[in-house]
């Protein structure tokens, strides 16, 4: 050990078993170093300059001729023997003092601060580009249109009767002066008369967008709303066709057992024209009947409207409310949770629905 | 519409445990959906029964009232009282306290027994009251919740009952009746009528309908009645205004009598309030079958009846008792003495029946359905007469209901009807259709065989002959809606049922997908949802000032807007010229609701009016408008382009341990528009900018390589933000989108990427104060020409070394050769001669 050295005797190099018993002090030196400063005392003490095997090595140089071979060798082993335990304690404590600062390092995970701040899609916008997207994969396309409109692209195109009661029944905001004939548009039907008249048949559009109602805000009504409304103008169309293609929609937004249900009703733009109810299996309190939308087959006077021959074309339309869809899709209790921008909502949803 | 279910009854089957709910469900099959029930049992139950005042002591109290101590026999004399319970006494006489005197020794009332409920949840019980045992009410109309009327005690007497003692009241005032409400779409008048209702009942039951009008013995012609004159010289779409009007007369009426119950019970149900027995006798026959009526006073009539067009300047005192000053466009009733009344919408005061009426002059007359609209509209005044009138009433009917109030007056007001009546018009052509045999079956998909479409059509009343190709349609006279071969597969359609269409999906031609202008706003949502902002949406009402402030950069000048006929809020009757008003409201009230820390964006249209807004006039229906016309339509509808913008105010995140968040400030805004311009491919070129709504020395303008503005980013305005109660330093930003969109490459050509080893120079430059950094960048990448792969801004410093008035900016510069290993030499000389071009430009002298 320490006390033994420097100073100790120096061995003769030709001493086989001198020798030995300083190499095996040394490994046993080596080997009870615990840490690396005290292997480097070890290491100094025993293959240092003053140390008995340094001491002993260079004693061979004084050494007669012929005995110099055999005292080389033995010194040159017994080092060897000293230096492996060296190098293999010097790993192993090394390797020990890097775990052990790993360990000192250890952090409270659950403490960790937030330093980002996740942004937020709103789930109507959300909403709007998902149903978008179930039209683009059946090869429909999206068309979009004003929402300040021509009172002919939102009434009489679409079939209105200038005095018919069904006109008043749309509650619309009209644009200052009143003769100019502007409105916002009270439904995205507008647009479906703007693709009608641009583009090339056959027409297969939705049209999503902001609709405007003088309604009073509450828990159930708003003045600014959304819809999705589709347009499909072919030749050989029929009511079979509209509800196939909402029975496939239906099942994409809900689910393989959502099933669609036509009942009568008016619209001018449609004839005959429907109410569509969706069986909502995962509706909050069981699965039930919902009001969904309205559509109908295209009223010929509309196709007239856009020039095009009702005798050769036919067509259908739906349209529905998006508001009215994430309150039963999504549970949304208060439509006013959806229009007032507290952060808190639009967050919940993150970018998801 | 509410249909009283004993009403219904009598002209359909209805079964006989049938409720309103179960009525509601079977005619929503055939397109009337469900609005209400009204069931006066859901408030009261019994017992109520009939009782007789035996005597009646009248008793004054401290309290300065007096009341009347009654015995009310509830029993027949002889009889034992069958009811028991608590109250209830076996002797068939109940002791009774009641506060009205309107009711005497003798009188039959409703006495409400104890364990009887009333509406209000009004519990009945004898109970201890002014020192006697009060063991039930004798119950008013207001009580029974039958009326408004709240003068007192119902005495049966007046209301032409003399039922025997212990009848049930209920029963007697036909309370175990209930009505179901549905709601008529604006196509379907007839169905306001019990006899509408009634055939769509039978329609979607498949059971059989007895016609309400085929129960009425009308005389075929009508000759000698009251002189009426049709002169219409201003038909409305060549309509004329009245093309049929029935008068007659019925004498000798009373028009004091009490009407019914069975009567009041049913138009109550209805929804129809009782007045006076022949105004309620006009409102039961337009109930049930569809045909408004107007009753006059034919002794305050002088001389003929003519219906004409109203002169400029003319008025009429109306029913309601308001002037009112007509339209040239009102068709009216007038006699000698003028107008007396607005045609189908309301009756003139001076010829109104009275309790002194004796001669009643009824009117059945068919009138044109915009004529009356537009009254009504004109003058406010929406009726139940105006609103059948503007759906369309039954032509043939008018007869039919003007014998039914014949009979009724007769009946129930003891009158005497005239012989002779008055029935003039021409009764319009019927409406045929041809409607080809295969038609249906293409329209709505189900493959009908010739019986259901045949039976389905003359269950409607419609009339079906045989033709080449089909069938020959004449409508029924009720249904005005019927006008094409597509109205008629609707309604063979509706009867078969709409459940039996089957489902086949369409296969759309190959598409193109989304467009890119669609592609390129999600990714611009979604950028900004990514990097930390929240999307709201707001209204895009504002005020004037509010435009005033954000839609335009200069202070004063003129923002034009779109201003709506009939906003919501007087102060918000613009729509937005910029979305940041709407979005600030936004942010501050989320501040308000305890949220410190914010980042909100919104993407929507403003609305920016040109020189022309709509057009004077717009092309009528059914017809596709000439190209001129349709540019006009387009031209006519204001510029709308989509905007984006955001407001952040308070820390970039929430603070935590170990986590000091920062202050958002006008940088943030300015680098969250240029990470819009970012992921669009365009290059926002930013300059000091000058906004009204932002701080005047930290704005940025932002601009296309064009020179197009497109937005501005920085701190809002101090002034601003504490008038709107928000945070100082608030900022904002917002960017026309569309001229992002359009501004973007439609294809990026690839540039090449050099692997040659890159050499970096720095350099500082000492410039004045005022000159914007960005500038000094583009001198530097200017003068130093291809090898120069990047430059950016590491360092702004003023202060000590550096010169009032003048700052040191640091620039980093990378230099690569694509062909070549470039000298030290080479890259110093290119610094060079980018730091002349500085210099040159703003003074720049190295540090």
């Amino acid at each position: 050990m320490t006390e033994t050295l420097p100073g100790a005797a120096v061995p003769n190099p030709l001493d086989q078993a001198a020798i030995n018993a300083a190499v095996d002090q040394a490994v046993a030196a080596i080997a009870g170093a615990s840490t690396l400063d005290e292997l480097k005392a070890v290491r100094l003490a025993h293959t240092g300059e003053k140390s008995p095997l340094s001491l002993a090595n260079r004693g061979i140089g004084s050494l007669p001729k012929d005995q110099k071979a055999a005292a080389g060798k033995l010194m040159g082993s017994s080092r060897g023997r000293v230096n492996k335990a060296l190098a293999d304690r010097t790993a192993e404590l090394e390797a020990e003092n890097d775990a052990r600062i790993l360990v000192e390092e250890t952090v409270d995970v659950t403490a960790a601060p937030r330093r980002r701040r996740a942004g937020a899609r709103h789930p109507l916008s959300t909403l709007q580009d998902r149903v978008a997207d179930i039209f683009v994969g059946m090869g429909w396309e999206i068309a979009e249109g004003p929402e300040v409109e021509s009172e002919w692209f939102n009434f009489d195109a679409l079939n209105f009767k200038p005095d018919h009661p069904a006109r008043e029944m749309q509650d619309t905001f009209f644009v200052e002066p009143p003769e100019a004939h502007l409105l916002m548009r009270t439904h995205t039907s507008p647009v479906q008369v703007r693709s009608m008249l641009e583009r090339e048949l056959p027409i297969y559009v939705l049209c999503p967008g902001k609709v405007f109602r003088t309604d009073e805000l509450d828990a159930t009504h708003t003045p600014v709303f959304h819809q999705f409304e589709g347009l499909a103008i072919d030749k050989k169309l029929s009511m079979a066709d509209l509800r196939g293609t909402l029975e496939h929609f239906a099942r994409q937004m809900f689910g393989d057992e959502a099933q669609i249900r036509l009942r009568p009703n008016y619209f001018p733009f449609t004839e005959p024209s429907a109410e569509l109810d969706i069986f909502h299996p995962g509706a909050k309190g069981g699965p039930r009947w919902i009001e969904w939308g309205g559509c109908g087959m295209v009223n010929p006077n509309v196709l007239r409207a856009a020039g095009i021959d009702p005798d050769i074309y036919s067509g259908f339309a739906f349209g529905m409310g998006i508001e009215r869809t994430l309150m039963f899709r999504n549970e949304v209790g208060d439509m006013r949770d959806m229009i007032e921008g507290d952060v808190r909502f639009s967050e919940h949803f993150g970018m998801e629905i | 519409m509410r249909i009283p279910l004993s009403w219904l009854r009598e002209f359909a089957q209805v079964p006989a445990g049938a409720t309103a709910e179960d009525v509601m469900a079977e005619l929503v099959k055939v397109g009337f959906e469900e609005e209400a029930v009204h069931r006066p049992t859901d408030a009261l139950r019994g017992p109520v029964v009939v009782g007789q005042v035996l005597s009646l002591v009248k008793e004054p109290q401290s309290n300065g009232k007096t009341i009347n101590w009654c015995q009310v026999r509830v029993v027949p004399e002889g009889q034992e009282q069958t009811l028991t319970g608590k109250g209830i006494d076996p002797s068939g006489v109940q002791g009774i306290v009641c506060g009205a005197h309107n009711f005497v020794e003798g009188d039959k009332v409703v006495v409400t027994l104890p364990g009887a409920v009333l509406p209000g949840d009004f519990h009945i019980s004898a109970r201890k009251t002014y020192g006697h045992m009060s063991a039930g009410m004798i119950a008013s109309v207001r009580e029974l919740g039958i009326g408004e009327d709240h003068d007192g005690i119902l005495v049966l007497s007046r209301i032409g009952l003399d039922p025997e003692i212990g009848t049930d009241a209920m029963e007697l005032l036909g309370l175990y009746d209930e009505a179901a409400e549905i709601n008529v779409t604006p196509d379907r008048g007839y169905a306001f009528s019990i006899r509408g209702a009634a055939r769509e009942y039978a329609h979607a039951t498949g059971t059989v309908f007895t016609d309400p009008a085929s129960k009425v013995n009308a005389p075929a012609v009508l000759s000698g009645g009251y002189g009426v004159k049709i002169n219409d010289d201003a038909p409305i779409y060549g309509k004329p205004g009245c093309d049929r009007f029935v008068a007659r007369t019925v004498r000798g009426v009373d028009a004091t009598r009490p009407t019914p119950p069975w009567m009041s019970s049913r138009l109550r149900l209805a929804g129809i309030r009782s007045i006076s027995l022949p105004v309620d006798i006009s409102n039961y026959v337009m109930l049930e079958l569809g045909q408004p009526l107007h009753f006059y006073d034919q002794d305050k009539l002088s001389g003929d009846i003519v219906v004409r067009r109203a002169v400029a300047g003319e008025k009429l005192t109306t029913l309601d008792g308001k002037e009112r000053a007509l339209d040239a466009e009102d068709l009216l009733i007038t006699d000698a003495s003028g107008p007396i009344g607005v045609a189908g919408v309301m009756g003139g005061a001076s010829t109104e029946v009275t309790d002194a009426t004796t001669a009643v002059l009824i009117e059945a007359a068919h009138f044109e359905e915009v004529s009356i609209a537009r009254s009504r509209r004109r003058h406010k005044l929406p009726s139940e007469a105006s609103k059948r009138f503007e759906r369309g009433v039954d032509w043939q009917v008018a007869n039919i209901a003007a014998q039914r109030a014949v009979d009724l007056l007769v009946e129930l007001a003891g009158g005497t009807a005239d012989e002779a009546g008055t029935d003039v018009g021409t009764a319009p052509d019927p409406v045929t259709i041809a409607l080809p045999g295969e038609y249906p079956a293409a329209r709505i998909g189900i493959d009908f065989t010739e019986e259901q479409i045949v039976t389905s059509l003359e269950d409607l009343g419609a009339v079906l002959e045989k033709s080449d190709a089909g069938w020959t349609v004449t409508a029924p006279s009720w249904r005005n809606d019927l006008e094409t071969k597509e109205d008629l597969s609707e309604e063979v359609a509706r009867l078969v049922g709409y459940d039996q269409i089957p489902a086949t999906l369409p296969v759309a031609p190959p598409g193109r997908g989304l467009t890119r202008v669609q592609q390129q706003r999600r990714r611009l949502l979604q950028a900004l949802a990514d990097a930390g902002l929240t999307e709201v949406l707001a209204y895009p009402f504002v005020s004037k000032a509010a435009n005033e402030t954000f839609g335009v950069a200069e202070e004063g000048a003129p923002r034009t807007a779109v201003k709506l006929a009939n906003p919501i809020s007087e102060e918000q009757g613009y729509l937005r010229t910029s979305v940041l008003p709407g979005l600030l409201e936004v942010a501050k009230r989320n501040h308000s609701r305890g949220f410190r820390d914010l980042a909100v964006f919104e993407a929507g249209l403003v609305f920016l009016p040109g020189d022309t807004l709509g057009t004077p006039s717009i092309p009528p229906l059914g017809v596709k408008p000439s190209d001129e016309v349709l540019d006009a339509l387009y031209d006519g509808v204001p510029d709308q382009p989509l905007h984006v913008a955001a407001v952040l105010t308070g820390h970039d995140s929430p603070a935590a341990a170990g986590h000091a968040p920062r202050l958002w400030d006008w940088a943030d805004a300015l680098d969250i528009a240029r990470l819009a311009g970012d992921v669009l491919g365009v290059e926002l070129v930013v300059t000091q900018g000058r906004h009204q709504a932002f701080h005047p020395g930290r704005a940025a303008q932002l601009s296309l390589r064009s020179g197009e503005v497109v937005g501005y980013a920085g701190e809002l305005h101090p002034k601003l933000l504490a008038a709107h109660d928000m945070p100082a330093r608030s900022v904002a930003l917002e960017l026309n989108a569309d001229a992002l969109f359009e501004a973007a490459a439609d294809v990026v050509v690839a540039r090449h990427i050099s692997t040659f080893p890159v050499a970096t120079q720095d350099v500082a430059l000492v410039v004045p104060q005022d000159v914007p950094a960005d500038d000094v960048l583009a001198a530097l990448r200017e003068g130093a020409g291809e090898l120069l792969e990047d430059v950016a801004l590491f360092d702004v410093y003023a202060g000590k070394g550096i010169e009032d008035g003048k700052k040191s900016l640091a620039f980093g510069l990378r230099f690569r050769a694509t062909d070549r290993t470039l000298t030290a030499d080479e890259a110093s000389e290119a610094r060079e001669h980018a730091v002349a071009t500085a210099a040159e430009r703003f003074g720049a002298v190295q540090r």
